[in-house]
């Protein structure tokens, strides 16, 4: 005996994925087609966002701790998406301001814009909400704070080499998809200096609020800091390191 | 030995071939990231009469990069057929363009094949405008074999891509149905994991096997993992039909995606043991992959790009792609770099004698939108491209990046009149499925895919 045919709409139930989209002619519905271009819009629109750098400051002032303000050597969104190599190096002069106030064996935080400013705005405050004091609980003594603007990852290694720090946490804006454009990762290095290669990095990723909470980032981040302090090193040594499901 | 040409009273100089070739290169970003674009028009334009003038004998004599330092040099020079290079031996680059639009047919061009070199490739694709690069790669014929016959005149083909962002097999399965529903699937139902592990490639392997046995359709499978994962999931006896790999023009950018022509070779011999098929190999390759493994030599991104379609060759390939658009646009920015890079590596793709395919694609940080695919996707398919990616509604959840959906194989196929793979094509009559989903319903058994 045949099985009825199942509707097309049921795959839905499986997968977040576009399916079963239906058809008019060949193309997508109109419906369809419009829900797309409205999650493009967004992506777009995040991505050329930029940071309100005195709203962060604002944000970040109830934390207690000094917050620096630099840019990178990118002059504007444009050139910052066509010269990744200018976005990883601070602009001289912020360079000296920051060499100017030293803070040796500090465990940085820095927030930058990376591909999403937007999502960094909305998510950050709450991120470091939970992530100063829970350091602080855990006698790490976090900061100072620097605010980065059309910052790569790599701009840390510059800023913590400058500042003399012990460690960078790098908190940055991931790439906007169709479905995700507030989404926040963390790159943790030890000894940051120039030349640091990504395989030197530990990554926590997909922090939003539909994704990894800020307390769970929070939790990792922590966790990684002290595991990195007592192996005095990050990447790959720490990784192997961790308790399973500690990590992506 | 250096090369110059005068435009008005300049007199543009060029120290060697590879400077030659870079600054002859119609602008892109990786280029200019790189510090080997022409610093002006006129500097571009200079290069480009210099290199029409140049004999197509030089490449014989001049590398771009080293022959001992470099095993994809070697290669190329190496398996270079002279006797296939002689009806073309007299002609400078700016001839063989000529030549190319003129004289070349279907038969002449696939016994050329071994006679070019990747760089004489590249050398002729930059002097051609966007009709050039179309009207030569639609006289190419190039057909590949497993369970179904890619690339026969009229195809058009796809291949279902239904990534999932945690390898869940059932948003896997459902991705696949769908994209069956819509036509998808003749070139391959390829998967990138998630996870790059042999495990994880071994369940999505089943899943693949299952579904393509359990509705009986003419064509194959691929879970796009690294090459040494396929060789241990091949040793644990899982059901492989093809090795993916990812693939670039250098040496160092083969050991920066940690592989070599020998590992290649070996995967290859491992999977045509399996006797499951004669073309057992797929690559992917994009511009701007040796650039972003500092691996380039001071070599432009598009004649790299060439040069690992040398590497493609060697391995009889079943399919290879460009993944044009998903590097970023610090390599190519916006619609029209993406646009050009993707039918000059369709072109050079198709001269050396590969079944070549092209993700026609962007991310969110590049000055592109569905427009520009639509018009790259169309122009390619009059190029008579092999086949493109159908990713559910064009959304990839797992890469995030936009793609070409099942909807738009629909579209090309309906707009220049051609067909699936002809074995394909009698599979989705028998079942009925463009009717299905004019209708609305699933006419395969979900169950059979692992979903209840």
């Amino acid at each position: 005996m045949t099985a009825p045919p199942a509707r097309w709409l049921d795959l839905r139930r499986h997968t977040t994925a576009r399916v079963a989209l239906g058809r008019v002619g060949n193309g997508l519905p109109t419906a369809a087609h419009l829900a797309f271009q409205q999650a493009h819009a967004g992506a777009r629109d995040a991505v050329w966002s930029a940071l309100n750098l005195e709203q962060l400051a604002a944000d970040c002032a109830p934390l207690g701790l000094p917050v620096h303000q630099v840019a990178s050597q990118a002059a504007d969104r444009r050139q910052y998406l066509l010269r990744p190599d200018l976005g990883r190096r601070l602009r001289q002069a912020d360079r000296q301001r920051l060499a100017r106030s030293p803070t040796p064996g500090a465990f940085l935080l820095v927030v930058a814009d990376g591909l999403c400013a937007a999502g960094v705005q909305a998510g950050a405050p709450a991120l470091l909400a939970e992530l100063v004091p829970l350091l602080r609980a855990q006698r790490m003594a976090p900061g100072p704070i620097v605010l980065a603007e059309q910052a790569r990852v790599a701009l840390g290694d510059e800023i913590g080499e400058a500042m003399q720090a012990a460690m960078v946490a790098v908190l940055i804006g991931e790439r906007p998809g169709l479905s995700a454009t507030d989404s926040i990762g963390i790159y943790l290095t030890w000894g940051p200096r120039p030349g640091r290669s990504d395989a030197e990095r530990n990554c926590i990723s997909n922090i939003r609020p539909a994704g990894l909470s800020p307390r769970a980032a929070a939790a990792k981040l922590a966790w990684l800091m002290r595991a990195a302090e007592g192996l005095g090193a990050t990447g790959v040594a720490l990784k192997d390191a961790a308790p399973m499901g500690l990590l992506p | 030995m250096g090369f110059a040409h005068a435009v008005g009273s300049t007199r543009h100089t060029f120290a060697d071939l590879k400077t030659l070739l870079a600054r002859a290169t119609p602008l892109r970003s990786g280029d200019q990231l790189a510090g080997l674009a022409a610093a002006s028009a006129a500097e571009r334009v200079a290069a480009q009469c210099a290199l029409a003038d140049l004999p197509l004998r030089h490449f014989l004599t001049e590398t771009v990069v080293p022959y001992e330092a470099d095993e994809v040099t070697r290669l190329i020079v190496d398996r270079h057929d002279r006797r296939a290079f002689a009806p073309i031996a007299h002609l400078t680059v700016g001839g063989l363009r000529d030549w190319l639009l003129a004289e070349a047919d279907t038969a002449s061009l696939a016994a050329l094949r071994p006679g070019l070199t990747p760089e004489m490739v590249a050398a002729v694709s930059k002097l051609c405008r966007l009709q050039d690069l179309i009207a030569v790669a639609a006289k190419c014929q190039v057909t590949t074999r497993f369970r179904n016959t890619l690339g026969l005149p009229g195809t058009l083909s796809t291949r279902l891509q239904p990534n999932d962002p945690v390898d869940d097999p059932r948003g896997v399965a459902a991705a696949i149905l769908d994209g069956l529903l819509l036509g998808a699937g003749d070139a391959v139902i390829g998967v990138n994991p998630a996870t790059d592990s042999v495990d994880a490639t071994c369940r999505l392997l089943d899943l693949l096997d299952g579904v393509i046995q359990r509705y009986e359709i003419p064509t194959q499978s691929c879970v796009l993992a690294h090459v040494t994962t396929s060789l241990l999931a091949m040793r644990r006896g899982a059901p492989l039909d093809l090795v993916f790999q990812s693939i670039g023009g250098t040496e160092a950018t083969n050991t920066s995606f940690g592989v070599s022509l020998a590992l290649l070779r070996e995967a290859q011999q491992a999977a045509l043991a399996l006797k499951r098929g004669e073309n057992v190999m797929y690559f992917e390759t994009g511009q701007g992959s040796a650039l972003s493994a500092a691996a380039h030599h001071g070599v432009d991104q598009q004649t790299l790009e060439a040069r690992a379609y040398a590497v493609a060759r060697e391995f009889q390939p079943l399919l290879v792609n460009s993944v044009v658009g998903f590097i970023g646009p610090e390599y190519l920015y916006d619609g029209k770099q993406i646009t050009r890079a993707g039918l000059e590596d369709h072109f050079c793709g198709k001269l050396l004698g590969l079944p070549m395919g092209v993700d026609v694609c962007y991310t969110n940080h590049a000055e592109a939108d569905q427009d520009d695919m639509d018009a790259l996707m169309t122009l390619l398919g009059v190029a008579g491209v092999t086949y493109i990616m159908g990713v559910p509604g064009a959304d990839d959840v797992m890469l995030a990046y936009q793609s070409t959906s099942f909807h738009d194989g629909l579209y090309l196929r309906a707009a220049l009149g051609k067909r699936p793979a002809p074995e394909f094509e009698s599979w989705l009559d028998r079942m009925g499925l463009d009717a299905a989903s004019r209708a609305g319903v699933l006419p395969l058994a979900p169950r059979l895919a692992g979903l209840a």
